[in-house]
């Protein structure tokens, strides 16, 4: 991306003066690697945002910032109700609250290792992984709506999981004021054989190692020591979500004239907040979030069912369930007076300072565990929100490496045998169905996960607290 | 004697995160019959789909840009809940209103996923 009409704030903050029709400015955090790096369009796309009635503050894009459906994946950007804000389903993107768990095993990567391949096997068995791989529930149209409702608290209650995990899942894992009766008939059909499933593409079940500490402190009170292994899974509200952002982004677009909306890109559907079809959005995207938070937490019962049987003296636990993709209702504090804002983060995650009142007890002094995924060859980290991100992202970080080379260019420049095989020489254990998935995933296609992060942590979004590195990653 | 029908011109295009497709035709229905087939070469090689069970698709849209969002995503829609991939894609475009066929065949990812497949590939010189 072209730098010149940038204005540079720091070595990892860039600002883009309103221009255009911008209501807002723009500010970027990355070093200038990353922006150079970057597509034009997030430029375009970025500019488009701020171009949106009743945004506040400003556009912000993360240090993995890359083109997206409208908004800029890794894009974040709030709106007032009562300055005619709107809601944008493409600013919230079609995987609805797909998002990372992370979960403690209370093993170390010396009694794992003589069951690292029967560990691979039994997650590969027992994780549906993959297009077109359903689940071992059938849920009846009643019953989804209860999901939609109930979210991680209703898999909870049918027994997947304990109460306990809910405090470790943002909004203790039920989003409130969802409208199951504002999802279409096409996205129940589409979830009917899909929960507790990772799906396909970028989605994955990865076993890791805790292979360096950060923050000792920090790392101490999340459960985290040198040598740990942990589990972390990323995926979504699968057919759902997507049926939904499809079914309102084309009534966005159609609506949009009669709403009073200059959509400067057709992508960029949305409508007011305080219309109709705002809140009929607003009911769906709530269903959509509650069936991937349901999701992930019947996937964590299947890990818990894997160790059982391979490892019998894990005990799993989650660290914490982090969200993107997802608009959220929040209060923030704009020059000096808390305002109700709906914070659009696509591709961006929540990270709540030290001391928010909304964190479990035990994570609280040191603020939400913010965890960013890397690629399968490369390994993941953990960091810690800062009280700053507060003012400079509406409380918002990163949520992973992001591409640097398309998937259709990677399917064609590797093959996933060689992938696969190459990993297993470094001891990374790779489990999926589709070879030509393996290639697009390789870890050549990713952006180097350090370079985000040490943006992120430059940037004062958050701080690194451990890094994992892969040993069995199951991907669909 | 009629001229043989040409097979569809399809293309996939570079996007960071996702996929392009992108579907050629001397018609608008033939354009949108190559972008099914496009759509199917994201996920696999369409010649490793066997184009035998149709399913029937109507969209009805206000434009025609809507009409190819809704073309594609009933695609989609048909994949996911059939557990199908499809190959051969007929598409009649009246206005704008679509009556389409789409011909596949169950989704078998062991088969149809041929990136470890060999591809043999040379240049003539003529």
């Amino acid at each position: 991306m072209d730098t010149s009409d940038w204005q540079r704030v720091s070595p990892v903050e860039w600002r883009l003066s309103p221009r255009s029709g911008m209501h807002v400015p723009a500010v970027l955090y990355a070093d200038e690697t990353l922006v150079r790096a970057m597509d034009e369009k997030v430029r375009e796309q970025l500019v488009n945002v701020a171009r949106l009635p009743g945004i506040v503050q400003a556009v912000y894009a993360m240090p993995d910032a890359h083109w997206g459906y409208g908004f800029p994946i890794g894009g974040v950007a709030a709106f007032d109700p009562k300055q005619g804000g709107i809601v944008s389903a493409g600013g919230v993107g079609f995987d609805i609250s797909c998002g990372v768990r992370t979960h403690l095993t209370g093993l170390t990567r010396a009694q794992l290792e003589p069951r690292l391949h029967a560990l691979a096997d039994e997650l590969a068995r027992a994780i549906p992984a993959g297009m077109g791989r359903g689940g071992y529930l059938h849920l009846s149209h009643a019953e989804l709506t209860d999901v939609l409702l109930g979210g991680a608290r209703w898999a909870v209650g049918r027994g997947y999981g304990e109460e306990a995990d809910l405090e470790r899942i943002e909004d203790r894992g039920q989003i409130l004021h969802a409208k199951p009766d504002c999802v279409s008939s096409r996205a129940f059909a589409r979830m009917r054989d899909e929960m507790g499933t990772l799906g396909s593409g970028n989605h994955y079940a990865e076993v890791q190692t805790v292979a360096r500490i950060h923050d000792a402190t920090a790392a101490a009170a999340m459960g985290l020591a040198q040598d740990d292994v942990v589990v972390t899974v990323h995926c979504g509200s699968r057919g759902l979500g997507h049926q939904i952002g499809t079914d309102f982004l084309r009534e966005m677009a159609q609506e949009a004239p009669t709403l009073g909306v200059h959509l400067p890109d057709r992508e960029l559907a949305c409508a007011p907040i305080e219309s109709d079809l705002g809140r009929r959005y607003l009911g769906a995207m709530r269903a959509g979030m509650n069936c991937a938070l349901a999701n992930r937490q019947v996937i964590t019962q299947l890990l818990r069912e894997v160790f059982a049987r391979i490892l019998p003296a894990a005990l799993v636990r989650i660290l914490y369930d982090v969200s993107h993709n997802v608009c959220k209702e929040e209060e923030h504090r704009i020059d000096g007076a808390s305002r109700r804002l709906f914070v659009h983060r696509k591709g961006a995650t929540r990270a709540f300072g030290p001391g928010h009142a909304d964190l479990p007890e035990a994570l609280r002094s040191i603020g939400q565990p913010v965890l960013i995924g890397g690629s399968m060859g490369t390994g993941s980290y953990v960091l810690a929100a800062t009280a700053a991100s507060e003012s400079r992202s509406f409380s918002s970080a990163c949520h992973g490496a992001g591409r640097n080379m398309s998937r259709h260019a990677a399917a064609r420049s590797f093959r996933g045998r060689a992938v696969v095989d190459q990993l297993a020489e470094r001891g990374i254990l790779v489990r999926s169905p589709s070879m030509r998935g393996v290639a697009e995933e390789a870890p050549a296609a990713y952006k180097d996960i350090d370079a985000v992060v040490d943006a992120a942590e430059a940037a004062q979004l958050a701080r690194k607290v451990a890094f994992l590195a892969p040993m069995i990653c199951i991907k669909g | 004697m009629d001229a043989p029908a040409l097979a569809p011109r399809w293309e996939l295009y570079s996007h960071d995160a996702d996929i392009g497709i992108r579907g050629f035709g001397s018609t608008i229905g033939a354009a949108f019959e190559a972008i099914g087939v496009a759509l199917t070469a994201a996920v696999c090689e369409p010649v490793t789909v066997h184009a035998r069970t149709p399913v029937t698709v109507r969209c009805s849209a206000a434009d025609i840009e809507s009409l190819l969002y809704d073309w594609v995503n009933a695609i989609v829609y048909e994949m996911a809940v059939r557990r199908m991939l499809f190959s051969r894609y007929e598409a009649g475009i009246d206005g704008h209103e679509l009556h389409g066929t789409l011909w596949g065949e169950p989704l078998e990812i062991r088969r149809q996923d041929a990136n470890g497949s060999w591809v043999a590939q040379c240049v003539i010189d003529v």
